[in-house]
């Protein structure tokens, strides 16, 4: 018998494989939903409200309806005779929110109607020809004028515009018990030496994905079955409530999402279209497509962020910071959607930072407003609270002339004492800050900087230093932290011919899946990375999922595949071990001895032994004979969800400087370093910190949704509502270290939202230490020009 | 993008753009790069029923030289007024004002006719064509006409030119002492505030100067207060700082929006002025 011989294979973990999503989405070649083109397939526009607050009055559809072409026109009144409001995620009470309101509108763009027809220009022109007319109510806009009920209040039963009138959290809470216990917090307050305290507002985002929202809905009445297309983060989560809401079983619908551009959390939402358009399938038994267009995804697709914070911190003249407290006061908009109550929860929890402060106390009031409803923004809560920490831990810094970095390094957790329960309730896994704080500093030049900047200003220049450090949550899970179920699913098949076919039930929008996965795989199994295919996105094809945000994708779903492939390699193993007969036996070897590499299953030291991978795999569909005990075929699933959270962290330096004469402030030199665990890919993970770079940058400077005081939605096109070019920016200079999680067995962490997490304090720092010559302790986002302008002139921020 | 219905036509000749602009009975609408109008049909704040493309219409762009001035078609894109090794050589404020144009799609795309047509109170052009002198080429079923700049920019989004005519070209003497300095509105990339300056200069004096504003009011116009501080005067940094000092003064209208309120744009007039006149000097 001759050995079998095959190239070496490299390990791909770790290894900077060129995603090979690209080249189908920069060719245009890529699938999405609105290239779905089914036949029979008429189209939904939706009549929306033009004003923020009112009653409607009357609306008249005839016009509409007598269009050729028109099918249907039905107004919020009688969809609501046969959809139900949508479901919410919240524990609190929570007034209805249908999918096309019936009696009072909340919000500039909230649908009153929806018209079916053959096509999306003649279901545009009918919508137009809707006549809606309101009695106009005042818009309220001031969250804090609105937790008095000024100038009004929007749902009945919600006294003073109350969503969540109070959560307490941090030390001393009992949240099963409902106690609040001040001790520890009065304490720290009590032996301050000094208190630093500011209003900070973290102010209001839209996501804006390339690929706005999008649903394809097909009824097939014949069979019973809805197949559902939607640009959506969870297919999953979709699918479970499209049945729901449509009184059908769960096995009766199938959901897709086809290539998803973008979501950054605003696609985990399930929105009234996506029930409209499957309940109008439904009813019409034909297939039904609505595509948003922009001016809709500004008004419509929820927004991120809008938390103020009124914030207190205590400390000692040394910069032992000793508690912290915060009044929080979230803007949700008009209504709660999918997740909207739950994400400033998620700030509390971030409260302490990377720090080991001896008491935390936050106080949570969410407040109704005729704006659109927020919800999940890459980040989602962590952002806020990091942002609001980082921001006081700067003010003490230079309240006491101490240096940013050395105060954080005063107060960090030390690694010895993770896995680490902060007073603001999360329990972090792993953590070496100083390590990397040293990285960053050195990698920034930080004294260098220093004398830069104060050289700079010798001159006359405006510049400033800005530094940041970041703590967040990701690998979001378990079922205990998560409503819909903390885990994940995944399925391995090795193919006849030894190609291998996984699913993941984490559908990606961005993440690039399809290749980390497939170089997990390829490690695994010793195969090549190109005889891997990875599905996703499709609950036809992927048993059972949850879904992607929260920066689960690989800690949660990388981990579950690797779970299931382990389950096929040992039946394979079986398998070999079988193909091998005695001669394994006769070398002292058994079947848990075997090595997968370069495309053979061998023995070490017995080169005789190995069988090809793809003769095993084509054994294990024909095998003859059948091995005793065994099934044939190489198939199997895992499901798996993790003990806790996992607690990536980073530090950003930033310098800009503010041009005298315009208030424009530029970014001059950007370093992060960045620490989220265990990297299968490093230009993935680059990539992802390049783009939270840009978004956390972006908030800062130059995006802001913008409502006037009627809540007509000022920022409502890109031409008003900045985001950032490449242009803006210097080069990002990117390290990393890597502390593993004990959480999994990668230990992996997750990495999608760091970015935007640390860059906002940093450049708000930075902007504050360049302006600090002026008298400025605190400016709130977006820095722009003129606000700046306003203070280098001696007016006010 | 979803209008309301229209119909289509490519014009092969100015000629034949007028007669199917007339033929339009009021519902044509020219359609060159479409980087107003489109973005305004798209939101259904204007609803032609005939676009008329004249993109193509042989002759009707580009860049040359014509009894010693310079002339660019009116389809010429923002791109090749940016790139023009003529423009860069005889008249160089064109093609670097071109160059701040929104970003190198909308540039790839967009026209010097269609912005200067559509004058939007905040585009960059018409402060270049007005500061430079230039004369704006009119035709219509009447026949040619021209138009001083200074004189085609009467009001927001309106202009010197009847509903059936259309701009062929602009022409302008060249002069290499013109620079054009603005700040940049970070969303649409138009202007908050641009100045665009033109001196003639002669042994360090400045003999004459033109200035024009965009952005900072409904349309663009004419800095005169500056213009008369500079002339006959020795173009230094002293006298700079005075012209700079009074621009804007008399300006009527001053645009407030979120970007900019009008005491900001008040204060950016001067400070863009002086940048574009410090420019204009150094060259």
């Amino acid at each position: 018998m001759t050995t079998p011989t095959r190239p070496i294979l490299p390990k791909l973990i770790g290894e900077r494989i060129k995603r090979r999503e690209d080249p189908r989405l920069i060719q245009g070649r890529a699938t999405y939903v609105d290239d779905i083109k089914l036949p029979g397939m008429l189209h939904l526009a939706f009549k929306r409200s033009d004003i923020a607050h009112g009653k409607i009055k009357r609306i008249d559809t005839t016009a509409a309806a007598a269009m050729e072409g028109v099918e249907l026109v039905l107004t919020g009144a009688q969809v609501a005779e046969f959809l139900p409001p949508m479901p919410i995620g919240t524990p609190f009470p929570s007034p209805d929110h249908h999918a096309i309101a019936h009696d009072t509108v909340r919000y500039q763009g909230e649908p009153v109607a929806v018209v079916v027809a053959r096509d999306r220009y003649l279901a545009r022109d009918a919508a137009d020809a809707i006549v809606v007319e309101y009695n106009p109510l005042p818009a309220v806009m001031d969250p804090e004028k609105a937790m008095q009920g000024q100038p009004t209040v929007i749902h009945p039963g919600f006294p003073n515009n109350l969503a969540v009138p109070f959560v307490p959290g941090g030390s001393g809470v009992d949240p099963v018990a409902g106690t609040v216990d001040n001790t520890a917090v009065d304490k720290a307050f009590a032996a301050a030496e000094v208190v630093i305290s500011q209003r900070m507002l973290n102010h209001r985002l839209a996501p804006t994905a390339m690929e706005p929202r999008g649903v394809v809905a097909h009824w097939e009445p014949g069979k019973e079955q809805m197949t559902i297309w939607s640009s959506t983060q969870n297919p999953h989560i979709l699918k479970t409530f499209i049945a729901a809401l449509n009184g059908l079983g769960d096995n009766q619908v199938r959901a897709i999402a086809p290539e998803v551009g973008g979501g950054f959390g605003c696609k985990i939402n399930i929105y009234g279209e996506d029930y409209v358009a499957s309940a109008l399938s439904k009813r019409l038994g034909c297939p039904l497509k609505w595509i948003e267009d922009r001016s809709e995804a500004f008004m419509t697709t929820t927004h991120g962020r809008d938390l103020l914070a009124y914030v207190d911190l205590a400390a000692k003249r040394d910069g032992t910071v000793l508690g912290i407290k915060y009044k929080l006061i979230a803007d949700i908009g008009a209504y709660n959607m999918l997740l909207t109550a739950a994400i400033p929860t998620l700030t509390q929890g971030m409260l302490s930072g990377v720090y080991n402060f001896a008491a935390v106390r936050s106080e949570l009031t969410e407040v109704f407003t005729n704006k659109m409803p927020t919800d999940a923004y890459r980040g989602a809560g962590r952002p806020e609270g990091i942002y609001f920490v980082e921001r006081a831990m700067d003010m003490l810094a230079r309240e006491l002339k101490m240096d940013p970095a050395e105060l954080r390094r005063k107060n960090f957790i030390q690694p010895n004492q993770f896995p680490f329960t902060t007073q603001a309730g999360n329990v972090y896994d792993s953590g070496e800050y100083e390590r990397l704080l040293d990285l960053a500093l050195k990698n920034a030049n930080w004294a260098g900087l220093k004398a830069e900047r104060d050289r700079a200003r010798a001159d006359g220049r405006i510049v400033g230093l800005g530094l940041a450090f970041y703590v967040e949550i990701c690998g979001l899970g378990p079922s205990a932290a998560l409503p819909t179920g903390g885990w994940e699913h995944a399925g391995v098949t090795i193919e006849r011919s030894g190609r291998i076919t996984a699913t993941t039930g984490s559908s990606p929008h961005g993440q690039g899946n399809e290749t980390t996965f497939a170089q997990m795989l390829a490690d695994q199994f010793g195969v090549p990375f190109d005889d891997i295919s990875i599905l996703h996105g499709d609950t036809g094809v992927v048993k059972q999922g949850i879904g992607t945000f929260g920066s689960r994708s690989q800690a949660v779903g990388g981990t579950t595949l690797m779970l299931a492939g382990d389950k096929v390699k040992k039946k394979m193993a079986k398998f070999a071990a079988a193909m091998m007969g005695p001669g394994l036996e006769d070398v002292g070897a058994t079947e848990e001895d075997l090595v997968f590499a370069n495309g053979l299953i061998s023995v070490e030291g017995s080169p005789g032994l190995a069988k090809p991978f793809a003769e095993v795999a084509g054994f294990a569909y024909v095998p003859v004979p059948l091995p005793a005990g065994m099934e044939p075929g190489l198939s199997d699933e895992a499901f798996w969800e993790p003990a806790g959270m996992t607690f990536p962290f980073g530090c950003h330096i930033a310098m800009v400087e503010i041009d005298r004469d315009t208030g424009e402030l530029s970014l001059t030199k950007m370093v992060a370093v960045d620490d989220c665990g265990t990297v299968i890919n490093p230009m993935i993970v680059d990539g992802q910190i390049h783009g939270g770079l840009a978004q956390g940058i972006g908030q800062a400077m130059i995006e802001e949704v913008v409502y006037d005081e009627d809540g007509q939605l000022i920022t409502g096109s890109f031409m008003d509502y900045a985001i950032p070019r490449a242009t803006d920016f210097p080069w990002f200079e990117l390290d990393k270290t890597v502390t593993t999680s004990p959480l999994n067995p990668l230990g992996a962490k997750g990495v999608g939202e760091a970015g935007t997490i640390g860059s906002t304090p940093c450049i708000v720092n930075a902007a504050v230490d360049a302006l600090s010559g002026f008298g400025v302790k605190h400016i709130d986002m977006m820095l722009r020009p003129e606000k700046l302008w306003k203070i280098i002139n001696g007016g006010q921020a | 993008m979803i209008p309301t219905e229209f119909e289509y036509k490519r014009a092969g000749s100015i000629d034949e753009a007028i007669q199917l602009l007339a033929a339009s009975k009021g519902e044509g609408k020219f359609l060159a790069g479409g980087h107003s109008l489109i973005p305004l049909m798209k939101l259904r704040l204007s609803e032609p029923g005939v676009l008329i493309d004249i993109a193509r219409i042989p002759g009707l762009g580009g860049v040359r030289e014509k009894d010693g001035k310079l002339e660019i078609g009116a389809t010429t894109t923002h791109h090749d007024v940016e790139t023009s090794d003529l423009l860069k050589r005889l008249a160089p404020v064109v093609a670097e004002a071109a160059s701040e144009i929104g970003d190198p799609q909308v540039r790839n795309r967009g026209t010097l006719g269609g912005s200067l047509a559509h004058s939007d109170p905040a585009a960059d052009m018409p402060a270049v064509v007005v500061a430079l002198g230039a004369e704006i080429h009119l035709k219509g079923p009447k026949g040619w006409r021209a138009v001083k700049a200074e004189d085609f920019f009467t009001d927001l989004f309106t202009v010197n030119m009847a509903e059936d005519e259309i701009i062929a070209s602009v022409q302008f003497a060249p002069v290499r002492t013109a620079a054009y300095a603005k700040l940049h509105q970070k969303a649409s990339h138009y202007a908050i505030v641009g100045v665009a300056a033109a001196l003639q200069v002669s042994g360090g004096v400045c003999q004459s100067a033109r200035v024009a504003v965009t952005g900072a009011s409904t349309h663009a116009q004419r800095l005169t207060s500056v213009e008369a501080a500079l002339a006959g005067k020795r173009l230094d940094e002293a006298t700079i700082a005075a012209a700079s000092a009074v621009a804007g003064n008399g300006l009527q209208n001053i645009n407030s929006d979120i970007h900019a309120s009008e005491a900001y744009r008040r204060a950016m007039v001067k400070v863009f002025t002086r940048r574009a006149l410090t420019a204009a000097a150094r060259r």
